[in-house]
């Protein structure tokens, strides 16, 4: 039991990364990457929903009609988000306005509904709970390592504390802008994908 | 990819079969259990609202305080401020609603009561704007402004601002000297112009070029403008600032925004009578 908890909570950080090898959730990964602090706020407030999603969902999966499952699913994803989307405006103010609509919309992450409907549905409540966490942190290792590289080559700092000095205040480095925008990200991601799949050959696609 | 998904489907369907027994769904059951799932749903998330209101609009006024002193120059948006510095220095500011059509206060009107933004936005509380550059379509009937007044005495005051800039609308505060007509600081709180180009309204060293630049031409018409290139020193080139670098059209914005809301559609009516009182 203990190499299976290890498995399903450690599996979809590398080996299975739901960004990386299933290409999900990449909307808000390129949204909120811009720097350190939302992308730490981001990938909290994504491990909460789909933690508390899967234990939810499995918790009541003898109980769902089959053929409304879908439906109930996005009911309790949605509530979970708004309630998150409400605390981050109560405690966390100046980075949920960054955040702006891309809370919202953690409830169209395919990452939680795939976990909610793939695994959730078929697996006790506890199993489900520690899938969503290591899902949650699967999406939160790329996030966490795509803001880190944006926002030192975009803006040249690090948590707000500058780290390369700019060109533009006495220093050599020249931020580069295209990091600042949202397609600095595909590049970010491109590249991760490239040296995992390098060193992972089994996550290439076949021909 | 494909084949991951398609072993996913598999393995489902072989679970699915052995350890899920499947609910009664007759129709009555599938409607309780949507209705009981809506119910809880609902609670949760008005739960959640009603109890972290207080909260909410605690960080929202905060913020608008906030952005009314960098304007004001009385804050730094580098500095950490506590709660308690924070009301310190807003004590100086008084917040006043203004009926923009005559300029008259509304002594009798809690500041706290009305919000412009969702006024502008309402048929009954706004008038629709003459066609403009700003591209402002309603403007409220009244608004609110702060005068920073320590010690009695007008120091400043701070004027509520917003228009097209390329992406989007931009929302800021203007505050001018007790001539009103010397900026004092201009900052905008709220925009999607590009981060690097537009979005540089927010840096610092483009906001320190502001201060002392005159907005109200000879005629009494304001003719601030965001120039094209570089603009001279304050002494040389006082209607004038330098223009954003590859952001001509949230530079035009800025112009138009400012023009607007100095002139008799804005804050005109507003400034004139604070004029003949001061001259009285």
């Amino acid at each position: 039991m203990a190499t299976e908890t290890r498995r399903v909570l450690m599996d979809p950080l590398i080996h299975n990364n739901p960004i990386a090898l299933q290409v999900l959730g990449i909307c808000s990964a390129l949204a909120v990457t811009t720097g350190m602090q939302t992308s730490v706020v981001m990938s909290a407030a994504v491990v909460a929903v789909i933690a508390l999603s899967n234990l939810s969902v499995s918790l009541l999966r003898n109980m769902i009609p089959t053929n409304i499952r879908i439906i109930v699913q996005l009911t309790i994803i949605a509530s979970l988000v708004i309630v998150t989307d409400q605390i981050l405006k109560a405690y966390v103010y100046e980075i949920s306005k960054q955040l702006s609509v891309f809370v919202g919309l953690i409830i169209t992450n395919c990452i939680i509904m795939g976990r909610a409907e793939a695994f959730a549905m078929q697996n006790p409540p506890l199993k489900s709970l520690i899938d969503g966490i290591g899902n949650g942190m699967g999406y939160a290792a790329i996030l966490l390592v795509v803001g880190a590289a944006r926002e030192v080559f975009g803006a040249g700092t690090f948590w707000g504390i500058p780290v390369l000095p700019l060109a533009s205040e006495g220093g050599w480095f020249t931020p580069n802008g295209l990091m600042s925008l949202s397609p600095g990200a595909f590049f970010v991601i491109g590249f991760l994908i490239w040296i995992l799949r390098t060193f992972r050959p089994e996550q290439n696609e076949a021909e | 990819m494909v084949q991951v998904l398609a072993g996913q489907a598999a393995r489902r369907t072989r679970i699915f079969d052995r350890s899920r027994t499947a609910p009664v769904t007759t129709a009555r059951y599938i409607l309780a259990f949507a209705a009981a799932v809506c119910l809880v749903c609902a609670v949760m998330v008005s739960g959640s609202a009603v109890a972290l209101r207080d909260l909410q609009a605690a960080n929202a006024e905060q913020e608008r305080q906030r952005n009314v002193l960098f304007a004001a120059g009385l804050a730094d948006p580098e500095e950490e401020l506590s709660d308690a510095d924070m009301a310190e220095r807003f004590a100086a500011v008084r917040a006043v609603v203004v009926d923009l059509e005559t300029g008259a206060e509304l002594p009798e009107v809690d500041p706290a009561s009305v919000d412009p933004l969702v006024e502008a936005g309402i048929t009954d509380s706004s008038r629709a704007a003459p066609e403009n550059l700003a591209r402002v379509r309603r403007v409220e009937r009244r608004s609110v402004v702060y005068l920073v007044e320590p010690g009695g005495a007008l120091d400043a005051v701070v004027l509520p601002v917003r228009g097209q800039g390329l992406w989007s609308v931009l929302y800021g505060y203007l505050a001018l000297e007790a001539d009103l007509d010397t900026v004092r600081g201009l900052t905008f709180y709220e925009h999607k112009e590009t981060p690097g180009l537009g979005g540089e309204v927010d840096n610092p060293n483009w906001k320190a070029l502001w201060p002392g630049r005159q907005v109200f031409g000879t005629a009494g018409e304001p003719i601030i403008e965001v120039a094209r290139a570089a603009a001279g020193p304050v002494a040389e080139d006082p209607h004038r600032v330098d223009g954003l670098a590859g952001a001509t059209m949230t530079s035009r914005g800025v112009t138009n925004l400012l023009r607007f809301w100095l002139a008799e559609n804005g804050f005109g009516p507003f400034l004139d009578r604070l004029r003949s009182e001061a001259a009285d």
